[in-house]
């Protein structure tokens, strides 16, 4: 019997979205193969977490004081060995700051193949196929997992989470863990600085992404906002650069956003940050790259100079 | 303190990719390489590191393009101290999988005197997984990724590492480790032309050959290819001010405006 472990993910004592729909793929997978789903949770004091993950078949759950708060090394140091001893034949990890950090170097240490980006998975004669976000967006990747044990990394939003949190109360089995000699440790977490907009509670907003080009030009952003009563937002390297706080990210690392309005200015629509505003209720996407993947999520589109655009719609609204 | 950093170059995706007759990756004739950007923020975490606890920093990378040479010379012209290049009998152009490039660059990696291994946290190619936890895998070492800053400690390095929401957690962690890192502390410096020729004048790379291609796992790609637009968006045509005007109506419709 083919067995398919996830490994679940928490933060501030909850599990993550991306971890129930990751959940649900690997049910899918499962119930098309006839096998079996095993949760993986760690933590410290987490048992009852372990209930939620329905979808599962069972759950271990290694606990260890170690494992309280997220570390790279001692959350592979504990998984290592369980992998090794039960062999999955895919486990599935997120396409997270917690996933990512997992998946390669377990692969690397196992010597299993792993597929990141995935966003598509099914079962095709015995052969578990995989589809893959690559290349900003732009491209698919489709592979073929060879026969015995190999691993993928989910992409969020890329499966109803819904089909993770169905099903009856999982067996709950604890797992033993010893993690000594650990080189790495968790100091403090740090909650976001509260800011003077919270891009969250926005009807609208004009968010920027490389295509503004300049600091300077975040200025015309600024003032069609401000039109439309919205705020400004930005895609991830504007905030890199320092342009923008932190918390005016929308993306994987950022927030995530749903406003009544999401007007895309220069933004290409990498799945990182189409993850984070993909469920807003009017998308209007502006960029000069008539193949670029937001307008694949954007309601309206349009191929054309985002300065231009911008202008004449600022000169519009305020007459 | 000495700082290593494995950089690559990946398709520039401001241009038009295309994917080649066999259906199994991008045609190596019509792209443009460049620096993975999250590689020139590795970069630029280890130079400011070098300028406030004083460091040597060595960038290093597997040369798949026949075009390192630039990025190297760019990395040294902005402060970095040594660069080397692996080279060897590859495919000119081709995406090399990771878990390849992860064991190529231990092997050279191991070799050196260092204290902290800076990878970029991901790139655009990074299909078969990211380079920075498969290496510290190969190295034995720990690793953290993700990664917005650094700051030396006693005897190890304290890292933020960023989650979501704008969460962020400091970890500790004994050196010498491997960190992935997401962004520098400060948006990567430019190096002027003038110093790359400088650089290119002065500099030499260091070259390792490989005879053979180590062996890993390998999930082969059996097709890739360039999603048809899904149509969602319904293309607005016109000049700006025709754009414009329909935006508007758009949003009266709705009531936004």
């Amino acid at each position: 019997m083919s067995t398919y472990f996830v490994i679940a993910e928490h933060l501030q004592g909850a599990l993550t979205e991306t971890t129930f729909e990751t959940l649900g793929a690997a049910r899918a997978l499962a119930d098309a193969t006839g096998g079996e789903v095993v949760g993986v949770l760690l933590g410290h004091g987490v048992q009852d977490m372990a209930g939620q993950l329905a979808a599962a078949d069972r759950v271990l759950v290694a606990d260890h004081p170690a494992l309280e708060h997220f570390t790279p090394e001692a959350y592979n140091a504990a998984l290592e060995p369980l992998l090794q001893e039960h062999q999955p034949r895919l486990t599935l990890f997120q396409n997270t700051a917690i996933g990512m950090d997992l998946a390669a170097y377990l692969a690397a240490r196992l010597n299993w193949p792993l597929i990141a980006y995935c966003n598509g998975l099914r079962a095709e004669d015995g052969a578990i196929v995989t589809t893959s976000q690559i290349y900003g967006g732009k491209v698919f990747a489709e592979c073929r997992l060879p026969e015995g044990p190999g691993m993928v990394t989910v992409l969020a939003g890329a499966f109803p989470a819904e089909a993770g949190q169905a099903g009856d109360a999982p067996r709950v089995e604890t797992v033993s863990v010893s993690l000594d000699g650990l080189r790495t440790r968790f100091e403090e977490l740090h909650e976001p600085e509260a800011e003077d907009v919270d891009i969250t509670k926005a009807d609208v907003i004009v968010a920027v992404g490389r295509g503004i080009q300049s600091e300077d030009n975040l200025e015309l952003a600024e003032e069609l906002a401000q039109a439309l009563g919205g705020v400004v937002a930005a895609s991830r390297p504007i905030v890199d650069a320092g342009w923008l706080p932190r918390m005016r990210q929308v993306g994987k690392s950022g927030q995530k956003v749903k406003p009544k309005l999401y007007l895309a200015l220069g933004i290409s629509g990498a799945p990182e940050h189409v993850e984070g505003m993909k469920d807003s209720e009017l998308i209007i996407a502006v960029n000069t790259d008539p193949n670029a993947p937001i307008f694949d999520v954007a309601h309206y589109g349009v191929v054309a100079d985002l300065f231009d655009v911008a202008e004449a719609l600022l000169e519009r609204l305020e007459d | 303190m000495n700082i290593v950093v494995a950089v690559k170059q990946v398709p520039d995706l401001i241009e038009e990719l295309e994917i080649n007759e066999e259906g199994t990756g991008l045609d190596p004739d019509v792209l443009s390489f460049v620096l993975n950007e999250f590689d020139d923020h590795a970069l630029e975490e280890a130079l400011l590191l070098k300028e406030e606890a004083g460091a040597t920093v060595t960038v290093v990378g597997v040369d798949t393009t026949g075009e390192l040479d630039q990025a190297l010379y760019t990395a040294i012209a902005k402060g970095a101290d040594k660069a080397v290049k692996i080279v060897g009998d590859f495919e000119e152009g081709e995406r090399m999988p990771t878990p390849i490039m992860a064991r190529l660059l231990a092997d050279a990696i191991r070799e050196m005197d260092y204290d902290l291994v800076f990878v970029g946290v991901q790139a655009a190619d990074d299909l078969d997984g990211q380079v920075a936890p498969m290496l510290a895998a190969l190295l034995g070492l720990p690793h953290v990724g993700v990664v917005v800053g650094v700051e030396k400690a006693d005897g190890a390095v304290k890292v933020h590492k960023e989650f979501w929401g704008g969460i962020t957690a400091d970890v500790l962690v004994e050196t010498p480790a491997v960190l992935g890192i997401q962004a520098a502390r400060q948006a990567p410096r430019y190096a002027p032309v003038s110093r790359v020729r400088q650089a290119m004048k002065e500099a030499t790379i260091e070259e390792i050959e490989v005879d053979d291609l180590p062996e890993a796992p390998d999930a082969s790609v059996c097709r890739m290819f360039i999603p048809e637009a899904t149509g969602r968006a319904e293309m607005l045509e016109g000049d700006e001010e025709a754009v414009a005007g329909k935006i508007v109506e758009i949003l009266k419709e709705r009531g936004l405006v």
